[in-house]
């Protein structure tokens, strides 16, 4: 393996609008029983050329993708508004539409911008509650699409929307002994992917930078896995660790000072914090068995972790300065790799909860209430990563032999998967808001 | 650890005496059945020196056979959630300790391997703790540290790919691999 590691061994950094293969689209599996009711218009257009993309149709499938709204269909559509005086509230209330998202697109003179000018309704009370107008380039139709689904599902639910966030996963590729590892870029939805880094040996473990500028990942491309950093608008990357053993689970602080990691150079997996301002390494635990997947609080002033201290992996928490831990989970088989909700209250796991269920799904402790609610049942889960808005996780699963990404949302009603066309996909990483 | 050593070499020892009875019985057998080819002029004295040789030989070549086995077998399988390796590989690994110790500037990488059930950096830590339990066995029987080198790859390079207790029970492992 090593030998031929040498020899075929390929980085490619590739930060263009190069498509992946492996694009993902979305297909909801589960949603919830009344949805609200929205009807997107298709946007009018006064250019010559087709538009790449339909803003309309975006707009309409982010809404459906989480779940609680139901886009109405374009041919069911009475009359086809582009701007207000054009709104006849009575065919949108004999379709028994809620709200009305209507635009119109007008190339800039003399440029590749375009304008986008939008408008939102409220069909029950006959008003406009919104409308604004966007300018970008021809390329960021799908950042308008975005970006207009962010106001509207906020204004609706009055909680920020996430769709305008990242993510990054790994996938797999060919037969053993020839796989191809990559480290994927892309919307939430799985659009627009591209590849950060290729390999011929693993790559792990995906995490962002608090204000998304940089990614921290393992790679195995000396033969050993270390912790590397990369710039995503330079693509410059650097080693971060190259310690003896295992160095891996690198997960910045909220703050952005410090990143936590796993090392195992004294003879057993242990949390560590690197101090980015100094290199400073702090030993955060010390102990025979595994200890591993540090994940932050929000405060930035506590660690958690997964320790098998006790023969199986429990949850622990323990002060970043130091001290005794803290163990949060008690009643299952194996609870390792949690995260907290933006709320800090809940706790995001994977779950077995009894060495004779075998399946591991994904769960939420309550770390007041210790209630637990289990979000999936689908075997073999793992990797969850919470949307910056706490309200999807996502999170690696295997359907039909191989490695999908699937997303559920925080009460367990709604879910949709990723699926990819090509090779096993796996370790999403959902990126902070960026804008 | 002077307790579990103490255990090893005995069962070191109890080892080579059953590989040691093994080859003697062997040899007296094909000793009794094979064709003594007398030497003119050869005395009984010079005779019994060859045979001696011979059955010397045999028992060389046996071991060497054996101890050929041994080395060719590179991959251990442990079971699931468990990073103790198997009683009936001792013989091997012992073997190999041995192989090492007599050949000082041999080096061998240790991969560990987890299934693909849990999660993915646990499975590299129980990757990493498969592979040193081998690494210090060795050590225990006579390798020296910088013969050894360690890394775990957790679930992320199977042996087999499937969701069958099959796959699982082959990706489970510690491969021993020539060091660079």
């Amino acid at each position: 393996m090593k030998q031929s590691s040498l020899i075929f061994f390929v980085l490619a950094l590739v930060f263009s609008l190069r498509l992946s293969a492996a694009e993902l689209n979305i297909e909801i599996t589960r949603g919830v029983d009344n949805p609200i009711p929205v009807a997107v218009v298709p946007f009018a257009w006064d250019g010559i050329n087709l538009l790449d993309e339909d803003i309309a149709q975006i707009i309409s499938s982010n809404l459906e993708q989480v779940g609680e709204f139901r886009a109405l269909s374009r041919a069911n559509m009475l009359s086809l508004p582009s701007e207000e005086r054009e709104v006849h509230y009575r065919d949108w209330r004999i379709l028994a539409q809620q709200y009305l998202v209507i635009g119109k697109i007008s190339q800039v003179p003399g440029g590749q911008m375009v304008q986008v000018q939008w408008e939102f309704f409220d069909i029950n009370r006959e008003r406009k509650v919104l409308g604004e107008v966007l300018t970008g380039s021809m390329s960021q139709l799908r950042d308008i699409a975005h970006e207009i689904s962010d106001v509207i599902y906020q204004e609706i639910t009055g909680k920020r929307g996430a769709f305008s966030t990242k993510i990054m996963y790994i996938s797999a590729e060919g037969a053993i002994g020839s796989t191809v590892f990559k480290l994927h870029y892309a919307d939430y939805d799985g659009r627009r992917a591209q590849i950060l880094l290729e390999s011929r040996e693993p790559i792990m473990s995906p995490a962002w930078s608090p204000d998304g500028s940089q990614i921290a990942y393992v790679s195995f491309e000396t033969d050993l896995p270390r912790i590397y950093i990369q710039d995503l608008a330079s693509g410059q990357r650097r080693q971060v660790t190259n310690f003896p053993g295992i160095n891996s689970s690198p997960v910045w602080s909220p703050d952005g000072s410090k990143l936590a990691m796993v090392l195992s150079k004294d003879g057993s997996p242990d949390i560590y914090v690197l101090d980015l301002a100094n290199d400073q390494l702090r030993q955060l635990t010390d102990h025979p068995r595994a200890e591993t997947e540090p994940a932050w609080t929000l405060d930035s002033r506590s660690v958690i972790f997964t320790s098998d201290r006790t023969g199986q992996p429990q949850i622990y928490k323990v002060d970043a300065a130091g001290g005794l831990p803290e163990r949060l989970t008690f009643d299952c088989f194996y609870c390792a790799k949690a995260q907290f909700l933006p709320d800090g209250v809940n706790l995001v796991h994977v779950r077995r909860e009894t060495r004779q269920d075998n399946s591991y799904g994904i769960a939420i402790l309550n770390v007041q209430t210790s209630r637990v609610i289990k979000l999936t049942e689908t075997a073999l889960d793992e990797s969850p990563s919470v949307a910056p808005n706490g309200s999807m996780i996502m999170f690696g699963t295997t359907a039909g032999g191989k490695g999908v990404l699937d997303a559920v949302s925080i009460d367990g009603r709604i879910k949709f998967r990723l699926p990819s066309l090509q090779g096993d996909v796996r370790e999403p990483s959902w990126s902070p808001y960026l804008n | 650890m002077g307790m579990q050593f103490n255990n090893v070499f005995k069962s070191a020892v109890l080892a080579l005496t059953i590989i040691g009875l093994a080859a003697c019985s062997s040899t007296s057998d094909t000793e009794e059945m094979a064709p003594v080819a007398q030497t003119a002029g050869e005395s009984d004295a010079a005779r019994a020196a060859r045979l001696e040789q011979e059955r010397l030989e045999r028992e060389r070549q046996e071991q060497q056979r054996r101890e050929q086995a041994a080395l060719n077998t590179t991959v251990f399988y442990f079971d699931f959630d468990v990073a103790e390796f198997q009683p009936a590989d001792r013989e091997t690994l012992i073997v190999h300790a041995r192989n090492l110790a007599a050949n000082p500037n041999r080096r061998v990488r240790l991969e560990g391997h987890a299934d693909e059930r849990g999660t993915r950096e646990y499975n590299l830590a129980l990757g990493e703790r498969r592979a040193n339990n081998i690494r210090d066995f060795l050590i225990v029987n006579g390798a020296s540290r910088n013969q050894l080198e360690t890394v775990s790859y957790g679930e992320e390079r199977p042996a087999a790919n499937g969701q069958t207790e099959a796959a699982y029970r082959q990706n489970r492992r510690v491969e021993v691999q020539p060091a660079g």
